[in-house]
């Protein structure tokens, strides 16, 4: 019968999803042993973190453009706002604990609480729009996000927390400390973020994307990106699920921004502007939409890349866009493809369509 | 547009059928439903009536306003004037969600399958609504959602297994054989359990022998779910036999309604589809 020839999608997502979380742990044993061997380089060393948070981007944001069908370009926003939230949350816990783990994770669970109200906030307008409109106003929040980010002054003292806006009127006893200090950002972080936490991070990512997407709401999420009137006909709530894969996405990229954040001394919210965003867009876009794993490796590749093509100096970017443009061509060329399938056993039978 | 002078009387809202039996209570109910549509009045005065398990067929000569028809039953269009009754509850004010929730699904006159889900998807989709299980048992694979993914899967294949597609369940609904995608909707509409069943030209492009499937389908859905049906369709052989009642709509006017003889052998319906005699001009 001609449809045992169809692909049977059940077997072929399950298989992608095992693939994903194998080669997830896979490279994290092989770079934990390489690291504690050190037999990475130092710089490499440094940019474990940052590739786990760019990864966990990845995959959140794939959530709104792969399994939703909209174009976000203001995801760097919510890294921010977790950035920031989530490293206040750390020096205020400081002292009361003193476990830097248990305060990483309080921080990133703050961090994606406050990401999502964010993304709860900018997503009632947002998402009463469609397509090429929805993208730029994202593009817009994202914007203002940085804007009031780089306006924002926080400190703490033995009277409680002080906000302030535009200039610094916290006037704060003495003994206080300004935490948040508007363009100049947040310095003297601890930086308590490790491989392991990042790790963790993007596996909990992945599971949390992964069991959404197979579960009602992502049928819903992916019956909306396919007919939105359908959806309508059958009855799904559209604003409903829209806003729950915003805002789920807008929490992961949240933990993530805290992630990064507590990896260097000092962040400033210029760090998380539009350049970020477009960033992720091209870890998701080049790792295919609604592909986990190719974003994932996307998001690793781009970040390693531009440092291994320090030497070449002056042409680094250069060089950095040529490649670029080569994976994007390459991924994306049907005789490739085909190539690669010829070569895989178990896809053979099942990619006639 | 000379045929559009032509004075319509309006026909008052009745049962097509006389009424049988106490389970013929209307599960739908028009009164002077009209939309005006870029200063056209596309459906004016239709005043319509379904009783419960009750087959009714809509047909018209193209751009009678037959879809107009379902896409305000459904709420896709607001109407602008007269009222909805379904189950006697007025659907003033409910958008397409909600009156999918209150009892009318619907297929459309081009496939809107979710095509990159598989089949068995398109119909769990469906019942999304029944389904008793939140986003953290989701995440977490929480009892409660296996208990409800399975006893959902069950419930689809069944439905399916009715199509005889269970087969077919996770195949990429896109790439499903055009009778296939056809008899797809079906099963995904009546995965939201409707009291009316809206089927939108369901035999268009299909031969004779997938017709008479379809046919058979259509009188099985009907015997086991016990739902009213509206149907649209041009395949006269199809909506002759299947239908109890017929209204026949043209420039959004209600020009005929009756048993299929009635209509078969109606001067206006004839003249609707073949136009007036030359010497009565």
């Amino acid at each position: 019968m001609t449809m045992r020839r169809l692909i049977n999608l059940k077997r072929v997502e399950a298989r992608r999803i095992y693939l994903t979380y194998g080669i997830v742990i896979l490279a994290y044993i092989i770079c934990q042993t390489m690291s504690s061997t050190k037999f990475l380089s130092s710089s490499m060393r440094g940019m474990l973190v940052p590739i786990c948070a760019y990864m966990v981007m990845a995959v959140s944001l794939n959530l709104v453009v792969g399994i939703s069908g909209e174009l976000s370009l203001g995801h760097a926003g919510f890294m921010s706002v977790g950035a920031f939230s989530g490293v206040a949350t750390a020096i205020l816990l400081q002292k009361v604990l003193p476990f830097a783990p248990v305060r990483l994770a309080i921080a990133m669970i703050v961090a994606a609480i406050f990401a999502a109200f964010a993304g709860f906030l900018i997503g009632i307008p947002v998402l009463r729009l469609k397509g090429d409109y929805l993208a730029i106003v994202t593009l817009a929040f994202g914007e203002i996000i940085k804007s009031i980010l780089n306006n924002f002054y926080m400190g703490v003292d033995s009277g409680g927390i002080h906000f302030s806006m535009l200039t610094d009127t916290t006037r704060l006893l003495k003994g206080g400390r300004l935490i948040i200090k508007g363009p100049m950002g947040i310095s003297g972080i601890q930086k308590i973020s490790t491989f392991p936490a990042g790790f963790i991070l993007v596996m909990i990512a992945l599971m949390i994307v992964f069991n959404l997407v197979n579960s009602r709401s992502g049928r819903a999420f992916m019956a909306i990106r396919d007919d939105r009137i359908a959806a309508e006909s059958i009855g799904l709530d559209i604003t409903k699920y829209k806003m729950m894969a915003f805002v789920t996405s807008a929490a992961l990229a949240g933990a993530a921004g805290a992630l990064f954040a507590m990896n260097y001394s000092t962040i400033v919210a210029n760090k998380f502007d539009f350049n970020t965003s477009i960033l992720i867009l091209v870890f998701v876009v080049l790792g295919g939409q609604g592909n986990m794993l190719g974003g994932i490796i996307a998001a690793a590749v781009l970040t390693i890349l531009p440092e291994k093509l320090r030497q070449f100096s002056d042409y680094r970017m250069l060089l950095y866009a040529i490649i670029l443009i080569v994976m994007m061509l390459a991924t994306n060329n049907a005789e490739i493809k085909n190539f690669l399938t010829r070569l895989n056993p178990f896809k053979r039978k099942e990619e006639v369509e | 547009m000379a045929k559009s002078k032509t004075k319509y009387v309006s026909i008052p809202s009745t049962t097509i059928l006389p009424e049988r039996d106490a389970s013929r209570e209307p599960v739908l109910k028009c009164v002077n439903l009209g939309i005006t549509l870029g200063g056209i009045k596309a459906v004016e005065d239709f005043n319509f009536t379904v009783g419960r398990t009750e087959i009714v067929g809509l047909i018209g000569p193209n751009g009678a306003g037959k879809t107009t028809v379902f896409n305000l039953l459904t709420k896709v269009y607001q109407p602008t004037t007269g009222t909805i009754l379904l189950n006697g509850r007025d659907t003033h004010g409910m958008n397409t969600m909600q009156v999918n929730r209150a009892g009318i699904a619907r297929t459309f006159q081009n496939i809107r399958l979710f095509k990159n889900l598989s089949v068995v998807d398109n119909v769990k989709a469906a019942m999304n609504n029944d389904m008793r299980y939140n986003m953290l048992s989701a995440i977490l694979r929480l009892p409660n959602y296996r208990r409800e993914e399975i006893a959902a899967h069950r419930r689809a294949l069944k439905l399916l297994s009715i199509f005889d597609m269970q087969d077919m369940a996770d195949v990429r609904a896109g790439s499903l054989p055009y009778g296939a995608q056809r008899r797809l909707e079906i099963v995904r509409a009546l995965a939201t359990n409707p009291s009316l069943l809206l089927l939108d030209e369901p035999a268009a492009g299909m031969n004779p022998s997938e017709t008479a499937d379809l046919m058979d389908n259509i009188r099985k859905v009907h015997e086991m779910f016990q739902i009213a049906i509206i149907l649209i369709e041009h395949d006269m052989s199809l909506v002759m036999n299947i239908c109890e009642g017929i209204c026949v709509l043209n420039f959004g006017h209600v020009i005929a309604k009756g048993t299929p003889d009635e209509i078969q052998s109606n001067p206006a319906v004839i003249e609707a589809y073949l136009g007036r005699r030359k010497e009565s001009a």
